[in-house]
């Protein structure tokens, strides 16, 4: 119970002078000692009268040994006034200060909790600069009291538990004392304490794989409790943090997967999180349920939710789980005859075809009789586009829908659908040129004539091909293809890996770590700059957080075969086809570099040949040449944040170290470590830290490789460079031994033509 | 911690506006309505709760027709705020008695000196309607309970044989009775969610019961109160699921997933030793006593359960253009039991043009409906006794001929209901204690079971 407002006009009336003060003294002293019954109540009125005087500005610190006195009571009522009492005059009246906090500091170890905490509030609410020291010992105490925790508020427990997060245990046995005190919390029914409580847990147990595969066991069922409880604004909430770690472990969920089946009542932003679920947790024993389910969820009358389901069903199916009854699946949804139906299914069958080509005739064969009349959206023309010129001989009347395409090319407003058509047109001619030469002719004609000039260059492109020799066009519009095996996926893992270090925020709601969505003052102290080529100067720093977070190290490797499943999820990136005749924009959007990918990748045997040689030809080479080479292109915008280089570095093991000397020029020229950054940049290579003044620098670099799998395919490199001695030691580092040598020499070809 | 509160009726209009943190600027509300109404995204989609405009995050619930929304520019966690803005609508209620637009506009200098003492310069302080209640002085104007729509039967509290309209517990928990007096009562209600699936061939492919144990206290000097449930409740069966388990285990026991307590329930007496499955269930509520309206207890079952209605929708082709739906309602329950607002819904096959309805001789109470806009037809019976079955025929007219997916493009059947007096779960409440001194102290006790449809679907 708080004290009653000091400020209320109660029946007290002024005191008329020194006399009245004196009465009040004596009263006081003589409640003090007694024990009468009624004598607390008898207390409480005279603490009213004293804190009303108080309040309306008299001097009442002469009582101030009296009320101390008063105060050995168990009532915290009386208790709450003499703090307010002392609190009031401690700042004021130095020379009782002292007093106040021996009394205090009494309280805080009072047998009661409530009052120790009281005590302990109030002790910490003086204000006097010259009494912290005293603070110190109770502040201690209380953050050892057994009875800690539980007697904040709710909301106070939330900010303690965002504290102990932060704490590293000093060895396993504290951990498990911290998890034990804090487990009943996660029964609690304020969502914010339970959400909490799970990122300490999660945060405890990084290093002990096995501890946080249980702690996942542990919060499965309060988590759903919470999600099926409560509004749905707040089901939501506590829904993103489960997708979060459905996401990161699949796994531990497939046998879970009913409970992220959609509900009729369910909002459409709960309906889509539940159905990335489903995708994420489908596995060899579940995929025939879920689907079956999804597929329900396809003729909905919520039309974006249809849609989602529909791009579920597939994303399963590129995951290669029971592919077989998925594509027939898929092909019934064409027999619904819904345009937003149809347009989706189109989009997936394509996308199918290019993963498992094998499955081609089941699918065109009712592609076939889908009327081109009811696919109205561009990117499902595109993918029927796409079919119908991919697939011109096993579809007879290819060459006559296409023709109608060609016809109302005016009417077409999608300049992607324009494209594909055009693209389309050719293929099929390439393989059935008596009946398409016409077409072409009319398609041509109309690209070249198109205001938009992607389509007006493609139109010109192909017609000086087509001029050059029909064999030629053909092996550069229509080459060769190969199935596309590896789907990248959408967000890179260092990015989760930051939304996940940010539990309970709203990163995982936006999926997006704070920096992206936050301006820069607001993001809280620790947070990394997250502009790689701005952040000069943090080497010492980065070096000392190497060491303190070394707790962590190992968080990577913990969630079974969850980067497995990611990288089959998400955008298509062309392995070996040549990507430009694909239908979809996907391909080449969100990928930083675009290079033809070369043969190589795809034939591991032939890679050392060829690193051999790029190993010889590089020194000779120029910089810029090397990015030509086919067996190592570097990504133009590689993606890593500090704390993810950070941890990547403490992973791997030094895979080379080499001197190089420096030129003179390239001597001069570093008088600070920004101009060697922007030169590497030029090359690829972006620095992440750097410090040192001359003569002594020290850099880290890093790149990737193009196309690389999300987190993998880096360089990482560090650099200490002494201008005096114009010498260059470099450490390595890489999860990417094969191409080690090819970067080394890129690196090494680029930091000797620094200056020249 | 959040920069500021605000409430917004649906027209948009401002109610409420608080700023803790002059960070963020006032044309917030106007901002935060504009991203709500006119949200991007495919057909139908209504703006999630949590979403971030510049660098400003807007967190909003929806109650009672009204948006309750917070801001703040840093990375707050969504749960606090989202518990925080339904704590405080819990508060409000509290106070006023009824929330709406009505009784805030007349009420807010109390709202505002309520968020003065809910909220300091962001950070929550206290949400407990006991604990403000003393720093609180303003006297709620409580607006006319005759003008609440009436709840029907559903809002029925019962004491033994005696009754009691639901809206006794719209009064405030502080204002003083017309007469002065208080009245000593406490109010326990058993409110179930239930969740169905049934597959076209009639099997219950999945099956939850959401329940929570709501209490609202008239008691003054904040006794202590046990609450004992069923003794052969069982809590827990490892890992989230009980699909698995189906309903094998222990017939005619109370078996529960998983449940949570609110802050002010001990747990001294509830034994969780999990390898036990008989327990005996007591709470005692003391930390906090409550005052309001709080849940004591959410829980959830996926324990299979005895269904209150069956459906069985079928269609056929009737000729050409032609087809025909029949529905048929069997209420399972005791027919001492009587489910209100009993509503099937139902999209038809898009080419639908027109639905004509043939209702059974002689009911009573029954309403149907066909949007050609959205193709969905609705049938509504205002009152449905336990045991009984209904039927209707629905003729439809389509514009297309021979349509072989007619099945595929017709439903599922959705259902709302509420039943009032039946629990699912069959969870109950043993007996609520009051523990008070005196002896001649014996508050009313009223306990409340009601179950609602949260998502009851049948496919075809």
């Amino acid at each position: 119970m708080p004290p009653p407002p000091p400020h209320r006009p109660t029946s007290t009336s002024t005191p008329s002078g020194k006399g009245e003060l004196a009465e009040l003294k004596t009263q006081l002293r003589q409640l003090a000692g007694s024990r009468a019954p009624g004598v607390e109540d008898l207390k409480r009125e005279l603490y009213k009268k004293v804190i009303s005087y108080m309040t309306i500005g008299i001097d009442v610190s002469p009582l101030f040994s009296e009320m101390v006195m008063c105060s050995a009571t168990s009532d915290v009522v009386l208790k709450k006034m003499c703090y307010l009492y002392v609190g009031n005059y401690a700042r004021v009246h130095p020379d009782l200060a002292l007093l106040t906090i021996n009394f205090l500091q009494k309280d805080c170890q009072d047998e009661y909790p409530m009052i120790r905490g009281l005590a302990l509030r109030s002790l910490c609410s003086l204000r006097v600069q010259n009494l912290v020291e005293y603070l110190v010992g109770p502040l201690r105490s209380g953050l050892k009291d057994t009875h800690g925790i539980k007697d904040f508020s709710e909301w106070a427990q939330c900010l303690v538990l965002e504290m102990v997060a932060k704490y590293v245990p000093e060895d396993p046995n504290e951990t498990f004392d911290i998890m034990n005190l804090l487990e009943d919390r996660l029964q609690h029914a304020n969502s914010a304490v339970v959400l909490a409580t799970i990122k300490v847990f999660l945060n405890l147990t990084m290093s002990m794989a096995d501890v946080h595969q249980q702690v996942y066991e542990r919060i499965k069922a309060p988590l759903m409790t919470l999600v099926s409880s409560g509004s749905p604004e707040q089901s939501y909430a506590v829904l993103c943090h489960l997708h979060l770690l459905v996401m990161r472990a699949p796994v531990l969920f497939s046998s879970d997967y009913k409970h992220f089946y959609c509900r009729y009542s369910d909002p459409s932003y709960i309906k889509k999180l539940k159905l990335e679920m489903l995708t994420a947790v489908a596995n060899e024993n579940n995929t025939y349920e879920i689907v079956t389910e999804l597929s329900e969820y396809a003729a909905n009358v919520d039309v974006a939710i249809a849609r989602e389901s529909i791009r579920a069903v597939g994303k399963i199916a590129l995951q290669q789980y029971d592919v077989n009854a998925i594509v027939d699946r898929l092909l019934q949804f064409l027999e619904m005859e819904k345009d937003y139906v149809t347009a989706e299914t189109l989009v997936l069958v394509k996308d199918l075809l290019r993963k498992y080509p094998q499955w081609s005739q089941d699918c065109i064969a009712v592609v076939g009789n889908v009327s081109s009349k009811h696919v109205q959206e561009p990117k499902a023309k595109a993918a029927l586009l796409w079919m119908l010129g991919e697939y011109a001989l096993e579809m007879p009347d290819a060459p006559y829908v296409l023709e109608g395409f060609v016809e109302s090319w005016a009417e077409e407003e999608s300049p992607e659908v324009r494209l594909e058509l055009l693209t389309a047109v050719a293929k099929c001619f390439f393989r059935r040129a008596p009946e398409t030469q016409k077409i072409l002719g009319a398609a041509l004609a109309a690209a070249l004539s198109d205001a938009h000039q992607d389509v007006h260059d493609r139109g010109l492109l192909y017609y000086r091909l087509l001029q050059h020799g029909v064999e030629t066009a053909e092996r550069v519009i229509n080459p060769p293809k190969q199935a596309v095996s590896v789907f990248a996926d959408t967000q890179s893992s260092e990015i989760k890996d930051r939304i996940f270090d940010e539990f309970n925020t709203l990163a995982v709601v936006y999926q997006q770590p704070s920096y992206m969505f936050l301006d820069k003052e607001h993001r809280g102290a620790f947070e990394f700059s997250d502009d790689t080529s701005t952040n000069a100067s943090v080497t010492e720093s980065s070096e000392t957080m190497l060491a303190s977070q070394s707790v962590d190290a190992n968080d990577n490797d913990l969630l079974l075969s969850a980067s497995e499943k990611e990288d089959t999820r998400g955008n298509l990136v062309s392995n070996g086809s040549s990507s430009y005749v694909a239908p979809s924009n996907s391909l080449i959007d969100g990928l930083g570099s675009f290079t033809v990918p070369p043969a190589a990748s795809s034939l591991p045997t032939a890679s050392f040949a060829i690193d051999d040689l790029l190993g010889l030809s590089l020194s000779t080479n120029s910089p810029e040449s090397t990015l030509a080479q086919p067996s190592l292109v570097l990504n133009a915008k590689p993606a890593l944040n500090p704390g993810a280089f950070q941890q990547k570095w403490r992973q791997l093991p030094v895979a080379s170290t080499e001197d190089y000397g420096l030129s003179s020029q390239a001597a001069a020229n570093l008088t600070g470590p920004q101009p060697l950054l922007k030169h590497m940049q030029t090359h690829l290579i972006h620095c992440i830290a750097s410090g040192g003044q001359a003569p002594n620098f020290k850099f880290f670099f890093f790149a990737q490789k193009s196309n690389a799998s999300t987190g993998l395919g880096y360089f990482l490199v560090e650099c200490i460079i002494n201008v005096t001695a114009r010498k260059c030691t470099v450490n390595y580092k890489t999860d990417e031994s094969d191409l080690l040598e090819s970067f080394a020499a890129v690196f090494k070809s680029a930091i000797l033509n620094f200056g020249v | 911690m959040i920069s500021q509160f605000f409430v917004l009726s649906l027209r948009g209009d401002n109610i409420i506006f608080r700023d803790y943190r002059a960070d963020v600027p006032k044309s917030s509300a106007e901002i935060f309505f504009r991203k709500v109404k006119f949200w991007k995204g495919e057909e139908g989609e209504e703006a999630p709760p949590v979403f971030n405009v510049d660098g400003v995050n807007y967190l909003h619930v929806k109650v009672a027709g009204l948006l309750f929304v917070a801001t703040s520019r840093v990375n707050v966690s969504p749960s606090l705020v989202l518990e925080l803005l339904q704590r405080i609508v819990r508060v409000a209620k509290d106070y006023l008695g009824v929330l709406n637009e009505e009784s805030l506009r007349k009420n807010f200098v109390l709202v505002y000196e309520l968020l003065d003492e809910t909220i300091d310069f962001g950070y929550p302080q206290t949400t407990s309607t006991e604990v403000l209640k003393s720093y609180v002085f303003n006297e709620p104007i409580t607006i006319d309970a005759a003008r609440i729509p009436n709840l029907g039967a559903a809002a029925i509290f019962m004491q033994g044989s005696r009754r009691m309209p639901g809206t006794a517990v719209t009064k405030s928990v502080v204002a003083n009775e017309p007469g002065g007096k208080k009245r000593e009562e406490i109010f326990v209600d058993i409110i179930e969610k239930i969740s169905v699936t049934f597959s076209s061939s009639g099997y219950i492919l999945t099956s939850e019961v959401d329940g929570t144990i709501q209490m609202k206290s008239y008691l003054t000097g904040n006794p202590e109160i046990r609450l004992a449930l069923n003794e052969d409740l069982s809590i827990g069966s490892g890992g989230g699921s009980n699909y698995e388990y189906g309903g094998s285990g222990g017939m005619g026991m109370v078996m529960l997933d998983d449940c949570n307590f609110h802050e002010s329930v001990r747990l001294d007496d509830f034994d969780l030793d999990r390898t036990l499955t008989l327990l005996v269930i007591h709470f005692i509520i003391t930390k906090v006593p409550p005052d309001g309206e709080f849940p004591v207890m959410n829980y959830r079952m996926t324990q299979e359960f005895k269904v209150p209605f069956k459906v069985y929708p079928t269609i056929s082709d009737v000729g050409a253009f032609k087809a025909e739906l029949v529905l048929k309602v069997r209420a399972e329950f005791a027919n001492t039991i009587t489910a209100n607002s009993v509503v099937l819904r139902v999209p038809l096959p898009k080419s639908t043009t027109r639905a004509t309805f043939q209702l059974e001789l002689g009911a009573s109470g029954q309403s149907t409906d066909f949007k050609e806009s959205n193709k969905m037809m609705e049938w509504s019976l205002r009152k449905v006794t336990g045991g009984s079955e209904h039927l209707l025929r629905v003729k439809l007219t389509l514009s297309q001929e021979r349509n072989a997916n007619i099945k595929k493009e017709t439903g599922p059947v959705s259902m709302n209901f509420t039943i009032p007096m039946y629990n699912a779960s069959r969870l109950q409440v043993r007996y609520l204690q009051i523990v008070k001194k005196s002896k001649t102290y014996n508050p009313y006790r009223w306990v409340r079971y009601v179950t609602h449809a949260n998502s009851y679907v049948v496919r075809l």
